[in-house]
């Protein structure tokens, strides 16, 4: 009786259907429309709430966020004699670029554009302008982050890897204190470092006076904009630092010890066995690390957010805090959800090209 | 010359004992064989002497020089792995020249001397492959090959062929008897299979539990096994053990009976054996022959019986209990549960004391000590 019993429940097609529901449903609700439903409202004027409703806007967020122009200012010439004028101090004046971005009907794409960054060409002036300034430092502090942050995280956990990967007692001590940062909240890590970071009390800067014997200082590394960002990204590759060497550790004990044992009796360094054969049996794990550890640098949000919400002068801005800033602090949900799309694409795409370059290449 | 010397050699692991004390003289040219059960120390004993793991106490000397702190590449040694233990992202080719590449040698004779290894092994074709790409045999051919390219003057092998199928096995084992014969290079080789230990050993060294239980040929540790673990582990299948009791000894042999024999005398040297003590008798299961003409007889029910054409094996069980084999002619007729008597020569007999030490027999095969 029992046996035809957990037959038939084998074979019903509906009991299956009903157990997969709940998982479906949830995964359904919170990833997949929201995932779908982002691109919807990127081509849409959606606010969080708003009487009008909701109308389809083609691209225009995306150009909101992206649209970028070059101006040339040149100098202002004597009318006659084509000579630049100069002022007293012997600088050339220059027209403003708000003179060009403000209701120029000339030039009506540049219209509400704002400066970004600019250089002298001869003796004119390139200027780089954008309709948004802020999301452009955004794009470049999140490229820098993930730039520095991949290298050195995964370069510093493979260290740790290797140095824990030794038959010493007590190396399991250190295996928890490089993990312990990775089991705690972000945002718990984030507030404790704001300690650290801070200007007038701060840990790091105590120790720093302490070590140069008073000489140093003091420096408030989150309220300044030259070292905010580096700041951060110290920070971040410290707290997920352990994670990785844990992945490496996994992919380190997979390579037989034999093999070291033969490059030994080949008379190899400590550097040709890693060459020639720790590196080359890592090379799955390099894949998997870098592949994970730049998405995550990608999604950087919790520590700007708790350490100085893309402050100061958005010397710390990011694409994450962008769409959350625009979803929800300004309640424009079109506009949010046009930048996770941007991610999103910006994503892919370098994934593809890490698959690419790493692809495994046949002989 | 390079001969290899380990004298009193310790290891220990931690608190673990695992080599107490080993003494031995291996000659210039000579193939060793370490054989014994797993787990007795072959593979740490090859390793020492490889300089994979150190040595606790003791002293290993390869060509008159004492290596105990020398780095493996500078004991003018080759290893070859159970595993082994090629590069999996290297060719053959990188494979094989390894070593000599990471020594900067130069490339034209790096590839000369690889080519020459390649030939020697008969592997030319394979060279651009990855060992992802080859058969067991490929590799294991590919593992010796790294060894030849270094020119060592000793060879060391652990287990080199226990990954590879009966048929391979049987070939390999050949090619490097064969190879041995072509170099003239000193192997030590480690197996636990005795098969292995007899077809290619010049010399053999049964270990057990960390000690040296007898070094000798194989026909000698054949006929003349020093003690019961030799006896019982040299020769396939293995020799039969009965308990036996001494009548009496005297210069031309002990008298032994039991439960299942008549008086007998067995042509061993008296030594302290006295009239009452317990010995045990062994008898190779190829010594025994299907009918009564042997001088000592012994019946019994058949439990067992395969047919392998030429010769049959058999195993049985007399009235008191006693187990014993035989391998017999292939053509006598045996059936399972039949009652049959198998007889055996005094001469080919081995007797053992209470502590298991082999008294010396008197008559062995003239073939040991030509
Ligand atoms: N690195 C090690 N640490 C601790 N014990 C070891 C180590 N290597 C081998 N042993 C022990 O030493 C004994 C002999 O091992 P081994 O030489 O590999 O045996 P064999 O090769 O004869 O099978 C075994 O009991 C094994 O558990
Ligand atoms: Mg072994």
């Amino acid at each position: 009786m029992q046996i035809s019993g957990s037959k038939k429940l084998q074979n019903s097609e509906s009991t299956g259907w009903l157990m997969a529901f709940p998982a479906t449903a949830i995964i359904g609700l919170f990833i997949i429309v929201p995932f779908l439903l982002g691109f919807y409202f990127a081509f849409t004027n959606q606010r969080f709430i708003s009487p009008n409703p909701t109308e389809y806007v083609g691209t225009s967020n995306f150009h909101q966020l992206l649209d970028l122009g070059v101006l040339t200012l040149e100098p202002e010439r004597d009318a006659a004699t084509q000579e630049i004028k100069k002022d007293a101090s012997g600088a050339a004046a220059y027209p403003t670029v708000r003179s060009l971005t403000r209701n120029n009907s000339e030039m009506p794409y540049y219209d509400g554009m704002r400066e970004w960054f600019s250089w002298h060409s001869g003796d004119n002036i390139k200027v780089v302008v954008a309709r948004d300034v802020v999301f452009m430092k955004a794009i470049v502090n999140t490229f820098l982050f993930v730039l520095i942050t991949a290298p050195l995280q995964g370069g510093l956990a493979l260290l740790l890897a290797m140095m824990i990967n030794q038959k010493l007692p007590g190396i399991n001590i250190f295996r928890t204190i490089y993990f312990m940062p990775v089991v705690v909240s972000i945002v718990v890590v984030s507030l404790l470092w704001r300690f650290i970071y801070s200007g007038d009390n701060g840990l790091l800067n105590a120790i720093l006076g302490f070590f140069t014997f008073g000489t140093f200082k003091p420096v408030d590394w989150l309220g300044n904009s030259a070292t905010a960002l580096p700041s951060i990204i110290a920070m971040s590759i410290w707290q997920a630092v352990g994670f990785h060497m844990v992945i490496w550790l996994s992919g380190l004990q997979t390579i037989p010890v034999s093999l070291y044992e033969a490059a030994d009796i080949e008379g190899a360094t400590g550097w040709q066995k890693f060459r020639f054969v720790t590196w080359p049996g890592l090379r799955n794990t390099a894949i998997l690390v870098l592949v994970v550890i730049t998405m995550q640098a990608f999604t950087l949000f919790s520590q700007i957010a708790v350490m100085t919400q893309g402050g100061p002068v958005d010397a710390t801005q990011t694409i994450v805090f962008q769409a959350v800033q625009h979803g929800y602090a300004k309640q424009d949900i079109a506009t949010g959800s046009a930048i996770s799309v941007i991610l999103f694409i910006i994503v892919i795409t370098i994934s593809l090209i890490q698959r690419y370059l790493t692809r495994e290449k046949l002989t | 010359m390079a001969n290899v010397q380990l004298r009193d050699v310790h290891k220990s692991f931690g608190a673990t004992h695992i080599i107490k004390g080993i003494d031995l003289e291996i000659a210039h040219g000579e193939f060793v064989v370490f054989v014994g059960p797993s787990g007795c120390g072959k593979s740490t004993l090859l390793r020492m002497i490889a300089g994979l793991e150190d040595i606790t106490s003791g002293e290993i000397s390869i060509k008159d020089r004492v290596v105990n702190d020398l780095p493996p590449k500078d004991r003018g040694i080759a290893m070859v792995f159970q595993s082994y233990a090629l590069f999996p992202h290297m060719t053959v080719r990188q494979n094989v020249g390894f070593g000599l590449k990471i020594n900067n040698t130069p490339p034209a004779e790096l590839e000369s001397r690889v080519n020459e290894a390649a030939r020697i092994l008969k592997m030319e074709n394979l060279l651009d492959r990855k060992p992802s790409q080859l058969s067991g045999g490929q590799r294991q051919r590919v593992a010796i090959g790294r060894a030849i390219v270094r020119n060592p003057e000793v060879f060391l092998f652990d287990e080199p062929l226990s990954n590879l199928d009966a048929a391979l096995r049987v070939n390999t084992r050949a090619e490097i008897a064969k190879l041995h014969n072509d170099l003239g290079a000193t192997m030590i080789y480690v197996t636990h299979d005795q098969v292995e230990a007899m077809t290619l050993a010049d010399k053999i060294v049964v270990l057990e539990a960390g000690k040296i239980r007898q070094v000798g040929s194989p026909l000698e540790l054949y006929h003349k096994p020093n003690n019961l673990f030799v006896a019982g582990f040299i020769g396939s299948p293995k020799m039969n053990f009965m308990e036996v009791e001494a009548v009496s000894s005297s210069a031309s042999g002990v008298i032994i009976k039991s439960a299942d024999f008549t008086e007998q005398r067995i042509p061993v040297a008296k030594g302290n054996v006295k009239a009452g003590d317990k010995l045990t008798l062994g008898i190779r299961p190829e010594n025994m022959r299907a009918d009564t003409k042997g001088d000592l007889k012994i019946s019994g029910k058949m439990e067992l019986v395969e047919h392998l054409g030429h010769e049959t094996f058999v195993e049985a069980k007399t009235k008191s209990g006693v187990s014993f084999t035989g391998l017999i002619d292939g053509e006598t007729l045996v059936k399972l549960g039949q009652d049959m008597a198998l007889s055996f020569k005094a001469n080919d007999c081995h007797l053992f004391d209470a502590a298991g030490e082999a008294v010396h027999r008197l008559k062995v095969p003239e073939i040991v000590h030509a």
